[in-house]
């Protein structure tokens, strides 16, 4: 392992498999990762397109995160949702933005939408599944507004209006009975505002607030908390303690400010007549 | 090809009759009443099948019984609860005391020792001598006189916060005074709306709405300041010297 | 048995005014056994970091070695410390580098971060073991008291505490999740980070 500290290759790290398939066989469930439980959609409209996702993050039934961003930056007019793996989705969609820039540059022209959608679907097949990210691609390129979904296994859909994630049902219920063509801008994003919020509210892994994020061919706008249903409301009473009230039995300071002091030692003083 | 397996081995089918239903229910008992709380939301897997399933029933004037767990067995227990309670009542012309139901609770849900009533049961009330009483029980009966008790879906979150605020645990009290034995009718309820909301935030499966069941001993001072709450419901039965209020809060719906 | 409970333990970390804290137990066990009442899982990555590394006991000492490498050769290549949000990214990314066989760790960061005009701003993060980051504003909890520790921190946190109140809310926090947590306890250690000091205290609680 001398040369391990020198180069490391690029991807992903296998040094701990040997010693975490021991532990799994030994009867030892592997740990599970922070999920997004999930609503995230996104729907055409005249000229562009909308995404919507709600902002939970959980870990089997408790809320680890009450106010996650779950639309991810790929270039400046491409966005895209996760669902699934908290993780895979993070890293997945910093590593195709990253890919897209340099796509851009070395082509000098605007990415396009199935770009992004080829790079991520190659990418997640070839993981066969095991980078969990379920996606919601969407954005304008100079064919015109674009919208995919793809699944963990790297299959794709084309679709004028699509959701994903847990709450995929209760939102494309409101899709199914609310999306018509060539619909507005505002009413495009009152329908996607609809179909995330009928994700919150009826969907257990899916919570707190409301994020969107309209494309249209010349601007890109991300309406972080458009709508906040769910905050917390006033406590009864505080809870601050007494000062004392935690009983300790040692305590040392780490002052990081360095106190310097001169001391004349001997000698008089200057003569300055 | 798994239909080969299926042939090679025998494979066994079962029934499972069991689901967990989500939830959370507490009760915390003061000198001269008992506060027994529930939300009422009633989930299963990612689904809500509905935001208002009482989990805390009136059992008599001086009883007051929260049930969480399996949703069908819950409500079949308080069931039959009831009607134990309602022949006691016809054979010895009076309500059977808080003590006497705890023990009945605990025969009942041992009775079922081997195909148990999948619930968590906490029992509140008021005692024959006055006092403010929580019982709490496992599925199968072992139970215990307690000041209080979470169980549910977010036990794990409620019941840490109470021994900390109930029971002062970890806290030093300043010179020269000590905690308090019992908590006020008013500081409690605030605790209780508090542990809620609290759970509400951080798990999935509380909100929607809250139920508290305030049971008060025989000559409250509280019982004016509850009359007075708006949204108090007295639900007192019958002519009995307890009194029963129920108050509902709404808790958040995503 | 899940690995993660192998040894338990358990860290919490709170944002105050302009300050923040990260607190954890002593506890190393074998399941049910308690081993060591004075492990270290909060280490002091700059004067201003603290890192919190619950899980694995074995991982707790490998990740912190990698870390405090990488954190070196981030120093000396960019010539000036690193800053929270730097270092979170570096914590993220090294655990999800071994996304297909990971480290059984869910680190929890605590540090103060530098503003342009010369103050400091508190931030706090967590991150799952392959290394999804969890920027919150109010608290972040990791390790086998984890739930319980979700429950405390909701009930007790509240914004803007002075540097000693939020000492107090911490302790309490930590102090009554463990004493409900078979896993985590046997003593606690908290940090609180202030512009100027950093306060370390050892906490009197149950040892059982």
């Amino acid at each position: 392992m001398a040369t391990s500290s020198v180069y490391t290759p690029a991807g992903f790290n296998f040094s701990n498999q040997i010693r975490n398939t021991f532990l799994q066989e030994r009867g030892v469930p592997l740990p599970k990762a922070t999920s997004t439980g999930t609503t995230i959609v996104g729907c055409l409209f005249k000229d562009g397109v909308v995404l919507g996702a709600d902002t939970r993050a959980t870990e089997g039934d408790i809320v680890a995160d009450k106010n996650c961003e779950k639309i991810h930056y790929i270039t400046d007019s491409i966005r895209c949702c996760g669902a699934g793996t908290a993780a895979d989705t993070e890293f997945t969609t910093a590593l195709i933005s990253s890919n897209m820039e340099l796509h851009g540059l070395s082509t000098g022209r605007k990415p396009q939408v199935v770009t992004a959608m080829t790079m991520l679907k190659q990418m997640l097949f070839r993981y066969q599944g095991h980078v969990g990210a379920a996606l919601v691609l969407g954005g304008v390129d100079a064919t015109g507004p674009q919208l995919f979904t793809i699944h963990p296994h790297g299959s794709t859909d084309k679709l004028p209006y699509v959701t994903m994630g847990s709450g995929s049902l209760a939102a494309m219920a409101v899709f199914e009975s609310g999306w018509q063509p060539n619909m507005t801008r505002d009413d495009a994003l009152n329908l996607v505002k609809a179909a995330v919020a009928a994700g919150i509210f009826n969907d257990l892994g899916s919570g707190s607030n409301i994020d969107a994020c309209i494309i249209t061919a010349t601007h890109t706008e991300m309406l972080r908390n458009v709508e906040t249903p769910n905050e917390r409301v006033q406590k009864e009473r505080r809870y601050v303690f007494r000062r004392g009230t935690t009983a300790w039995k040692t305590e040392s300071v780490r002052k990081l400010i360095v106190n310097e002091e001169t001391t004349i030692i001997g000698g008089d003083a200057m003569d300055t007549s | 090809m798994p239909d080969m397996n299926s042939l090679a081995h025998p494979q066994q089918h079962q029934f499972n009759p069991y689901t967990e239903n989500g939830g959370t229910i507490l009760a915390i008992a003061g000198e001269d009443f008992t506060v027994i709380a529930g939300d009422t939301r009633q989930s299963e897997g990612y689904s809500i099948q509905t935001r208002y399933a009482p989990k805390v029933f009136r059992l008599t004037d001086k009883a007051v019984l929260a049930v969480n767990g399996f949703a069908a067995d819950g409500n079949m227990f308080v069931k039959k609860v009831r009607q134990r309670l309602e022949w006691y009542r016809h054979a010895h012309a009076k309500d059977m005391p808080l003590r006497a139901i705890a023990r009945l609770i605990q025969t009942m849900l041992y009775a079922r020792r081997f195909f148990p009533f999948y619930v968590y049961n906490i029992l509140g009330g008021i005692e024959e001598d006055g006092s403010g009483a929580v019982y709490s029980f496992d599925p199968v009966g072992s139970y215990e006189r307690e000041a209080c008790r979470a169980a549910g879906a977010a036990q794990s979150l409620v019941q840490p916060f109470l021994d900390n605020q109930i029971y002062f645990k970890n806290q030093t009290p300043a010179q020269d005074t000590s905690h308090p034995v019992h908590l006020p009718l008013h500081s409690v309820l605030a605790l209780v709306i508090d542990s809620f909301t609290g759970a509400t935030e951080r798990h999935i499966e509380v909100g929607d709405g809250l139920e508290m069941y305030v049971v008060l001993a025989r000559g409250n001072p509280a019982l004016q300041s509850l009359q007075d709450l708006p949204g108090a419901e007295e639900v007192t039965g019958t002519q009995a010297e307890e009194r029963v209020f129920v108050i509902r809060r709404d808790l958040k719906k995503d | 048995m899940s690995i993660m409970e192998l040894n338990g333990g358990s860290v919490i970390a709170m944002v105050g005014k302009d300050c923040v804290a990260i607190a954890s137990d002593l506890r190393l066990g074998n399941q049910a056994l308690g081993l060591s009442s004075n492990f270290q899982r909060i280490f002091p990555v700059t004067d201003r970091i603290y890192v919190g590394l619950p899980g694995l006991g074995t991982d707790v000492h490998t990740l912190w070695e990698k870390f405090r490498f990488r954190v070196n050769m981030y120093t000396i290549k960019e010539e000036r410390e690193i800053e929270p949000e730097t270092f979170a990214h570096l914590v993220s990314s090294t655990l999800y580098e071994h996304r297909f066989g990971p480290y059984f760790i869910e680190p929890v960061i605590a540090g103060l971060a530098k503003t342009p005009s010369g103050g400091v701003k508190p931030f706090i993060a967590a991150t799952d073991l392959i290394g999804c980051l969890n920027f919150a504003k109010d608290f972040v909890v990791a390790g086998t008291a984890s739930s319980k520790l979700f429950g405390m921190a909701e009930g007790l946190w509240e914004p803007d505490l002075e540097p000693e109140d939020l000492f107090e809310t911490i302790s309490q926090a930590l102090m009554n999740a463990v004493d409900r947590d078979a896993y985590s306890g046997w003593g606690c250690v908290v940090h609180v980070i202030t512009k100027d000091k950093i306060v370390t205290r050892t906490l009197k609680g149950r040892m059982d």
